[in-house]
């Protein structure tokens, strides 16, 4: 078993908060003791942050749509069809028909390379996220 | 955001969430801290246990309401003449920094001269507060030395949002409560890496670090970075997106962790929009709402599989560290980002996150100290950091606002886009609990957290439930112009009468189904928190 420092994912605060990790599966939580923020302390949602990791709704295979029915496939298949279609249509409209929404979910440095990729790749400043909602 | 960054320049928390326990008086506007940032409403409490004085205006009387000195129970979307009221007052009672307005302001002339236009009653009678409450907290700010403003979505979902915001920042330049430790103005950030995404320029108009895309030299350093030609018109936002309809402006859409079927206002006009998409691409953790009307939805890893940075409302940018390896064949987002990327014909051949981090210091100035080696040693950085030798920044405008002088920008009242009427005689504020998040996507899979707080609940106050037969656990439906749902009602007085509260955590109650698409001009923010509805026992 060991403990792994991160962040809670959940509201602004960013409370410094320990993941347990047993045998491969994240376990616990509990907050960090100094760190400015949580200082020994979590609300609810920061102590039962580990829950939803290995719940069995998790998605683990990606999935295409194939007569109407979302279908396991291949990495392989499901990106270089996503990646002809973006592709066709950032082309035949210079950008304009393509839109990304990035999330407040994920890292920044995941942020900026989807930024980055709507900017240089699809050549659209179509790129948004939930910050007023 | 948009309204800090006309009056101060920058738009995040001018304080670290430290400082709000040396405050002497918090004004908390719009904001139900006690369940959405727990932490935040925890220095609250130790401030008060210090001797500090909490004003809190607010339509609904939340924990933090019952507990303050002063609560002032807004009619909703008045905040804007009330913060006028105020700051009337505390001209007439000779509570304005007249030094700090002199050396650190501008257009204080605009703010005095609509000020004194200002039917004191007139106003006191629209907001329905009572003029001696309103005096009262208008006293109080007004004398203290250290004074503090939290806000939230409450004061920015509105169709006046960006108005709302200058208003505060008007309050707290009068009284020149800006610019000092423990002293400002704090915009708390509903999610934990909202402030970050903005940063990392995830918005239409901006690169990273607010470089705005149509300013010839920003494009210019980022076509010489990139090595791509980058087109200079901003695009469209999430609203203008999400609501395009059947013929909208988009065919194809990438959706990276978010699910607007359920987050955004108006749910069948997203809905319309998402069936009519050519080509949409998701990458979520669960099959959301969002996901399952994809053509393509690929497996994400969660933040326990990855590392990376998240940047807090304080702007505090802090470590996020892999626990496990993704689950299954799921893959981190930016894996998926540069497989897509290649396979367009543009590589991005990143080793780490840490080479992103450092490519990103070079382009992004307030994260120019921002490396992942000095990160891991500490408990994060403060933005602007603008080197390696510096050390953060706790708070901001220290000596000078980052537009050079604070702008007081007058404002006046905007009436909601919808109020009650005969027909919708409820006006539904809609919200979040402090037991679940958001569109649930992650805390409606913890099982405690669903047994807690496992369905939605319509607050109702008592005196309106007798009238229309209803008792707390009865079924209501609830309808407006644009949708209908069904949700077990609470009955409390929490809520006033004729004001109604829910939450939108929840897939079978989806609340935004009710909302509209009214939205402020400048932020595109929605009017979540007004629109009007019937109800009647089901």
């Amino acid at each position: 078993m060991h403990d792994v420092l991160t962040t809670c994912v959940y509201c602004g605060c960013g409370c410094g908060v320990y993941l347990h990790e047993h045998r491969g599966r994240v376990v616990g939580s509990s907050p960090s003791r100094n760190h400015p923020v949580s200082r020994n302390n979590l609300c609810v949602k920061g102590w039962h942050l580990h829950e939803f990791i290995h719940h069995p709704a998790r998605l683990t295979e990606p999935l295409m749509r194939k007569n109407g029915h979302l279908t396991p496939v291949s990495w392989d298949e499901a990106l270089s069809y996503a990646a002809r279609e973006l592709g066709r249509i950032a082309r035949e409209s210079e950008g304009k028909a393509v839109g990304l929404l990035s999330s407040a979910k994920c890292t920044n440095e995941e942020n900026y390379l989807l930024q980055k990729l709507a900017r240089a790749v699809l050549h659209t400043n179509n790129i948004d996220h939930c910050a007023r909602l | 955001m948009a309204g800090l960054a006309t009056t101060f320049g920058s738009g995040a928390m001018t304080n670290s969430i430290n400082e709000i326990e040396n405050a002497q008086v918090m004004l908390v506007i719009g904001s139900n801290t006690s369940e959405a940032h727990p932490q935040v409403a925890r220095r609250i409490f130790t401030a008060m246990d210090r001797g500090a004085r909490l004003i809190v205006i607010d339509p609904r009387r939340t924990l933090l309401a019952r507990r303050a000195d002063i609560h002032l129970a807004i009619r909703p979307g008045t905040d804007i003449p009330l913060l006028n009221a105020m700051m009337r007052i505390i001209l007439d009672e000779n509570l304005a920094d007249d030094l700090f307005i002199e050396m650190r302001t501008e257009n204080f002339y605009g703010l005095r001269d609509m000020l004194y236009r200002l039917d004191l009653e007139e106003t006191a009678r629209l907001t329905g507060v009572d003029l001696a409450g309103i005096r009262a907290a208008a006293q109080l700010y007004g004398r203290a030395q250290k004074a503090v403003i939290c806000y939230c979505l409450g004061i920015t979902q509105h169709v006046c949002g960006t108005g709302n915001v200058q208003a505060i920042a008007n309050l707290a330049m009068l009284t020149g409560h800006v610019e000092k430790e423990d002293t400002g103005v704090d915009p708390l950030r509903g999610q934990n890496n909202v402030q970050g995404a903005c940063d990392m320029g995830a918005l239409p108009n901006v690169f990273p670090s607010y470089q705005q895309v149509d300013i010839d030299d920003y494009r210019e350093k980022f076509e010489r970075a990139w090595h791509a030609c980058l087109p200079s018109q901003p695009g469209l936002t999430l609203m203008e997106m999400t609501h395009g309809g059947k013929n909208g402006p988009l065919k194809a859409m990438f959706i990276m962790g978010e699910n607007p079927v359920l987050s955004d206002p108006v749910q069948a006009r997203v809905e319309e929009t998402l069936d009519n998409l050519e080509f949409l691409l998701v990458a979520d953790i669960f099959l959301t709402e969002t996901a399952r009307r994809a053509h393509v939805v690929l497996p994400a890893a969660s933040f326990a599989e990855k590392t990376g940075t998240f940047t807090n409302s304080e702007r505090r940018v802090q470590m996020v560290r892999r626990v496990i390896p993704p689950l299954g064949q799921s893959r981190t987002d930016s894996d998926i980002i540069m497989d897509l990327s290649a396979r367009l014909g543009y590589a991005m051949d990143y080793e780490s996150p840490a080479e992103i981090m450092e490519e990103i210091s070079m382009l992004a100035p307030i994260y120019g100290g921002m490396q992942h080696d000095r990160l891991e040693n500490s408990w994060g950085l403060q933005w602007p950091c603008w080197d390696r030798r510096h050390s953060g920044t706790p708070f901001l405008h220290k000596y000078y606002f980052t537009r050079g002088k604070g702008r007081f920008v007058p404002t006046v009242h905007e009436p909601p886009a919808e109020l009650p009427d005969e027909d919708y005689p409820f006006l539904l504020i809609t919200g979040r609990i402090y037991h679940q998040y958001h569109t649930g996507t992650m805390s409606r899979h913890s099982a405690l957290l669903s047994r807690e707080a496992g369905e939605a609940l319509l607050q109702l106050h008592p005196g309106d439930g007798r009238r229309l037969g209803v008792r707390s656990g009865d079924l209501v439906r609830m309808r407006s112009r644009r949708g209908e749902v069904q949700v077990k009602a609470q009955l409390t007085e929490t809520v006033k009468a004729g004001e109604i509260y829910t939450t939108f955590h929840f897939s079978e109650m989806p609340v935004n189904r009710l909302t509209i698409s009214a939205k402020d001009h400048f932020s595109q923010c929605p009017e979540y928190k007004i629109c009007a509805v019937h109800l009647e026992k089901v």
